[in-house]
C-alpha cells in the first residue's frame, strides 16, 4: 500500500503566482538539496531522456515500451533511436504514471509539461514531483499501516526540507505548501490510497462491497473542513475534506466527477496476478492515529473481500449494507457532526455512519475466526482493536477522540475559537484556522503546535520518519528503487514503480531491470547483492545471465 | 504583536498555583480550558490578517 499526498502551494503575498512553475520550483529545489557531490541535479530532467520523452510525449510514448523492455538480456534502443522496434505495449505500464493521461483542460499544460515537469525518485523509493499544480509526493510501497504512516510522515518532511531549501536561497520563490485537499474556492486536489489487491477478486464486487465502507468511514478519517459545498459557498465545518467533491459512484476520473471507487487499472505491476486499487475518496491527514486507521482498516475489509472469493458466504453481512444513494450520502454523513444521521440502505434499513463501520467491523472478525488459523497478526490486533474502541468513543462522544481523529481534532479548536471570541462559522480566522492547519512548517502549521502541546497521540518514532526521508522500507521492492537510487543515483536515468533504468558507462544501451512483483526486490532479496556492488555496471553484470 | 500579549498573559495566568488537576475523566470545564491554552499557543502563530490570507489561498484544482 502507499498514498499520493498533492500538497497546496502558495507563494505568500503573490495568489497569481504560477503555480505549476512553482510546484517544480519546489520539486527541483528538493532534487538539488539531496542530489550528491558533483551531481547537477538541478538540471537533471533536461538531461534525462526520459523526461525527454514525457516532453514529447505524443510521439515518443509508443517508444517506452521498446526503450523500456521487459528482457533485460535483450539490448533496448537508445532513447535518441527513432520509434520502430516497439514490442507489444499492451498490457505494460507507462513509465510516468503522473503523466498519463492528465484530462484537463488547461492551455498552460503544454507550455509547462515540457521543461517544468520536474520529478524525481528518492532513496526511500518514493516520487517527488508536479502532478497537475501541486508538488505530489508518492510514498514508496509499504506492507502494513504503521509504515504507511512513517512514510506519509517522511512526506511531510521532504515538503518541508524543500519549502526550507527555498526559503534559503536568494534568487528562488519563498513557498508554502500544506498538506490539505481543497482551497474553499472550488478547486480539490487528491491524497490517494493504493492498495494492492488480488487480481482474482471481480471488480464489481470489490466495488460494492467498499462503497458503504468508504462513504462511512470518514467519520474516522475525515480532516475536517470549515465551509460547506464546493466552494464554500455556506458557512459551517463538515467532517470531510472531499466529501464535496465526490459525485459519482464508480468510475475513471480523478479531476471531474471524482468517483467514491476509481476505476483506474494501471497496477503497475503484473497484472494477471493484481489490481492496484486506486481510491480518491480520502483527505489528507496529519493525525498518524487518522492516518493509520483509515490504512488499517480500509486494508482489513479488503483482506475480507478477497477471503470471500473463496467463502462468499462472509461477504453476506457486508452485502447487506448497500446503500440507497451512495454519493448523496457522502455529503450528508459529512455534515452530520453529531454522528446521529441516518443512512438508507437498499433493503429499508436505516443506519448510522457508526453502525454500518461496526458491521464492517464486526464482518472482519467473524471471518478471521471463521477462517481456521487466521489468527490477525499484531498490528491488524491492535488496528481492529483502535477501530472499535473508537466507534464506541465517537458514539459517546466524538471529544472523546480529539487526540486521534483529526476533524475532531480540527472541531475542538475551532469551537473553542468561536466561543472565546464569539465568532460566527464564516468569519475569516475560522477559515485562515482551516489552511493554517495543515500548513507543514512546525512553526506555523496548527497541527504541528498541538502536537508540540502534546493534545495530539503520536504513533511512531520522529527518528523513525527522519530515517524514512532517505530510506526505503526493507520488505518490498521499493528497497531496490530507493537504494539503487542512493547507491548509483548518477547512473539511474529512469526508474518507476515497476522498473529501473540504468545508464551504464560502456554499454552501448540502456539497461532496464523489470520490477513486476512489488515483494521482489526487498532487502532479504538483494540487500547482499546491491551492497556488493561498487557500481550499476556491475550491477547490470550480476543481473545478466548471459554477459561477462 | 498580539501574539506576544497572549503570552505574557498567560504567563500572568499561570503564577499563582493551581490546585491539583483532577484525576477523572475532564470535565467539560476542564477541556475548555484545555483548549484555551492550545489557543494562547495557536494565537501566537495566527496569520495576522486572517481575511487577506484566505483570499490569498487559490489553488488550482488537481486529481
Amino acid at each position: 500500500m502507499g498514498i499520493e499526498t498533492e500538497f497546496g502551494i502558495v507563494e505568500p503575498g503573490r495568489p497569481q503566482a504560477n503555480p505549476m512553475l512553482l510546484s517544480s520550483t519546489v520539486v527541483s529545489a528538493y532534487a538539488a538539496l539531496v542530489a550528491g557531490p558533483g551531481r547537477a541535479r538541478w538540471d537533471y530532467e533536461d538531461e534525462d531522456p526520459l523526461a525527454d520523452a514525457r516532453g514529447f510525449r505524443l510521439q515518443r510514448a509508443a517508444a517506452h515500451p521498446s526503450l523500456l523492455t521487459d528482457d533485460p538480456t535483450r539490448p533496448a534502443p537508445s532513447g535518441d533511436d527513432p520509434v520502430g522496434t516497439v514490442d507489444d505495449a499492451a498490457g505494460r505500464d507507462e513509465v510516468p504514471p503522473q503523466l498519463g493521461a492528465t484530462h484537463r483542460e488547461r492551455p498552460a499544460v503544454e507550455e509547462y509539461d515540457d521543461p517544468g515537469a520536474a520529478t524525481t525518485i528518492l532513496s526511500n523509493g518514493a516520487r517527488f514531483y508536479v502532478d497537475h499544480a501541486h508538488p505530489e509526493y508518492s510514498s514508496p510501497e509499504v506492507t502494513g499501516p504503521r509504515a504507511g504512516v512513517v512514510w506519509d510522515k517522511a512526506g511531510e518532511e521532504v515538503a518541508l526540507r524543500a519549502v526550507r531549501a527555498l526559503a534559503s536561497t536568494p534568487g528562488l520563490p519563498d513557498v508554502v505548501l500544506y498538506k490539505n485537499n481543497v482551497d474553499g474556492k472550488g478547486a480539490s486536489y487528491g491524497t490517494h490510497e493504493n492498495y494492492l489487491v488480488d487480481r482474482a477478486v471481480r471488480f464489481d464486487v470489490l466495488a460494492a462491497a467498499l462503497i458503504p465502507f468508504l462513504v462511512t468511514r470518514q467519520v474516522f478519517t475525515g480532516a475536517g473542513r470549515v465551509g460547506l459545498g464546493q466552494a464554500g459557498q455556506a458557512a459551517g465545518f463538515q467532517i470531510s475534506q472531499r466529501a464535496d467533491y465526490i459525485e459519482a459512484e464508480v468510475g475513471l476520473e480523478t479531476t471531474l466527477r471524482r468517483p467514491i471507487v476509481n476505476t483506474r487499472d494501471e497496477p503497475h505491476a503484473d497484472r494477471t496476478r493484481w489490481r492496484r486499487l486506486h481510491l480518491i475518496i480520502g483527505d489528507a491527514t496529519l493525525l498518524e492515529v487518522s492516518t493509520w486507521l483509515r490504512l488499517g482498516t480500509t486494508s482489513a475489509v479488503l483482506w475480507l473481500v478477497e477471503q470471500a472469493r473463496t467463502r462468499p458466504d462472509l461477504l453476506a453481512a457486508v452485502g447487506a449494507l448497500a446503500l440507497a444513494d451512495p454519493v448523496a450520502e457522502v455529503r450528508e454523513v459529512s455534515r452530520d457532526l453529531s454522528l446521529t444521521h441516518r443512512l438508507t440502505l437498499e433493503d429499508g434499513r436505516r443506519l448510522t455512519a457508526l453502525e454500518v463501520q461496526r458491521a464492517y467491523l464486526d464482518a472482519v472478525r467473524a471471518a478471521m475466526s471463521a477462517e481456521v488459523g487466521t489468527e490477525p497478526d499484531d498490528e491488524t490486533a491492535a488496528v481492529l482493536a483502535r477501530w472499535d474502541s473508537v466507534l464506541s468513543r465517537l458514539a459517546e462522544d466524538p471529544v472523546l477522540c480529539a487526540r486521534e481523529v483529526e476533524w475532531v481534532a480540527k472541531l475542538r479548536l475551532l469551537e473553542g475559537m468561536r466561543r472565546r471570541d464569539h465568532l460566527a462559522w464564516d468569519n475569516p480566522r475560522l477559515a485562515a484556522m482551516d489552511i493554517q492547519w495543515s500548513d507543514v512548517r512546525p512553526e506555523r502549521g496548527l497541527y504541528h503546535r498541538l502536537l508540540a502541546a502534546d493534545a495530539v497521540e503520536r504513533l511512531v518514532d520522529p527518528a523513525e520518519v527522519a530515517a524514512a526521508v532517505a530510506e526505503p522500507p526493507a520488505d518490498t521492492r521499493a528497497y531496490f528503487r530507493g537504494t539503487v537510487v542512493r547507491r548509483y543515483g548518477a547512473q539511474v536515468r529512469a526508474a518507476s514503480w515497476d522498473s529501473v533504468v540504468l545508464d551504464v558507462p560502456g554499454l552501448p544501451t540502456l539497461q532496464r531491470i523489470p520490477l513486476r512483483d512489488p515483494w521482489r526486490g526487498t532487502r532479504a532479496h538483494v540487500g547482499a547483492l546491491l551492497e556488493e556492488c561498487a557500481d550499476a555496471g556491475e550491477l547490470v553484470a550480476r543481473l545478466t545471465p548471459s554477459s561477462s | 504583536m498580539a501574539g506576544q500579549e497572549h503570552v505574557q498573559r498567560r504567563r500572568e495566568d499561570e503564577e499563582p498555583p493551581e490546585s491539583a488537576p483532577p484525576a477523572a475523566a475532564p470535565s467539560a470545564q476542564a477541556r475548555d480550558a484545555e483548549v484555551d491554552s492550545l489557543l494562547e499557543e495557536i494565537d501566537e502563530v495566527l496569520e495576522s490578517n486572517a481575511e487577506s490570507f484566505v483570499r490569498g489561498f487559490v489553488q488550482k484544482g488537481g486529481q
